[in-house]
């Protein structure tokens, strides 16, 4: 038994078909009950006011556009070395969830910023570098679009996405080099010495949580999408050469 | 090598358009500027140092799909790919003769253009020099998404979408230099890492350039 077992499609679509409702209903229990607590059983902040809760929307969307890509990077090179079809097909259909949680990361993070730093944006490091991953989700998901063989564009976003990852990573810093920012340090760091309060906190976890399974949930339902679409195709294409 | 590099320099002076239209473009580009932002001097000396290496980095944009396009339609990339040389050294020179006949130019007439731009004193040197160390990089990273995209039938504007994000890094550290110059600042560490971009794009983008190349001549 070993993980190379899921790349046959037949048994990643019978795995995923037991796992999905399971993760299904922990994302939604996750994601309700967290930011329900986030929302209405946590108090306000003695500066930011009520502004605060949007941080259990905000951060967890950050971090999930950032993992998706890691992700992505992860099913591109199983691709590369494996050539898994399945693999491919994670990494097509996390793309547009990673665009998603990437704007949802700067728009209420854009909410938040009127009220306390008086403007919707500034060239802030953080929100640049966001900004350009968005660009590269962008890129990334319209050469996709773009190739017809299905081989040849699993293999050229393969590509894309690791040279893409070193420039996304050398953006960052070129960014943090090019102009220095408002936006607040790490603060949920396991070392830091100033974190956010507990009460925060635990109910951010539990978003967190949320954010990691709903992801986990659309990316198993987008990759089953795919494969069947692709099985289709190998259906239609056989009763046209009958 | 050096005889693909000769004929890839000679097709695109004789061919005509690709030679001068990049370093049009960048002069058109350098003039419209001040009717948008005004002629006032103070102002266009500011943004100088900025404008003139987004005007160089679209200029360089615009010749990118030529670089594969001809030779991939007329089947010369077929015979390149089974040619003695390895692929990796094709696309090298490839874009090698991408920077002769664009990158080189842009950094000659950059400085006069400056002028235009009401550029001040030392930003003409840091100018010359951040253009011809990062303009290199700009080609290879082109190189770059051109082999992405030579095999789709409308790649141009796919191309500017792929390459314009990988631009990003080379375009803060080059115009932080010349930006740094200009004030009288010190310029050592935005011009290094502008030289570690070029070097590592130059030394290792081609093997990401010739591997797509293969993908699409699959």
């Amino acid at each position: 038994m070993s993980i190379w077992e899921y790349a046959n499609p037949k048994k990643f679509m019978q795995t995923s078909a037991w796992a999905l409702p399971w993760v299904t209903g922990l994302a939604v229990v996750a994601l309700v009950g967290g930011l329900i607590w986030g929302f209405f059983f946590t108090p306000d902040d003695y500066k930011q006011g009520s502004t605060v809760k949007i941080i259990y929307i905000h951060v967890p969307s950050a971090m999930m556009a950032i993992n998706a890509w890691v992700m992505m990077l992860v099913a591109s090179l199983i691709w590369i070395i494996r050539r898994h079809h399945v693999s491919a097909l994670a990494a097509k259909a996390a793309a547009p969830i990673g665009m998603t949680m990437t704007l949802i990361a700067l728009f209420t993070g854009a909410i938040w910023g009127q009220p306390m730093w008086g403007t919707w944006w500034a060239w802030d490091p953080r929100l640049t570098s966001f900004l350009i991953l968005f660009l590269f989700y962008l890129g990334y998901i319209a050469l996709w679009e773009a190739i017809d063989d299905p081989d040849t564009a699993a293999d050229l976003t393969s590509v894309l996405c690791l040279v893409g990852s070193v420039f996304a990573l050398l953006s960052r810093y070129a960014v943090n080099f090019w102009n220095q920012g408002l936006h607040q340090e790490a603060s949920l760091s396991m070392d830091a010495e100033e974190n956010v309060a507990d009460v925060f906190w635990y109910p951010l976890l539990v978003c967190i949580a949320g954010f990691v399974l709903l992801f986990v949930t659309l990316v198993l339902i987008r990759t089953r999408t795919e494969i069947r679409s692709r099985r289709l195709k190998a259906l239609e294409a056989r009763e046209r050469m009958a | 090598m050096i005889a693909l590099l000769l004929r890839d320099l000679r097709l695109a002076i004789r061919a005509g358009g690709g030679f001068g239209l990049g370093l049009a473009f960048f002069l058109i580009v350098t003039v419209l500027v001040p009717f948008g932002v005004g002629p006032e001097g103070g102002t266009l000396a500011k943004i100088a140092p900025g404008i003139l290496w987004v005007g160089a980095l679209l200029a360089c944009l615009l010749s990118l799909d030529r670089i594969f396009a001809l030779d991939f339609e007329d089947g010369s990339l077929d015979l390149l790919a089974t040619a003695p040389i390895p692929l990796e050294a094709v696309v090298t020179m490839k874009a090698a003769a991408h920077w002769l006949t664009t990158g080189l130019p842009l950094v000659v007439a950059a400085p006069v253009f400056g002028v235009l731009l009401n550029l001040q004193g030392e930003g003409f040197f840091w100018l010359t020099v951040s253009l011809a160390l990062g303009t290199p990089a700009l080609s290879v990273i082109g190189t770059f998404g051109a082999a992405l995209t030579v095999g789709l039938k409308r790649g141009g504007l796919l191309l500017s979408l792929l390459v314009l994000p990988l631009y990003v890094p080379t375009l803060i550290f080059g115009a932080e230099t010349v930006r740094r110059g200009t004030e009288g600042m010190e310029t050592g560490a935005p011009l290094m890492l502008l030289a570690g971009i070029t070097a590592a794009s130059v030394a290792l983008l081609p093997f990401a350039s010739a591997a797509a190349i293969r993908v699409n001549l699959r």
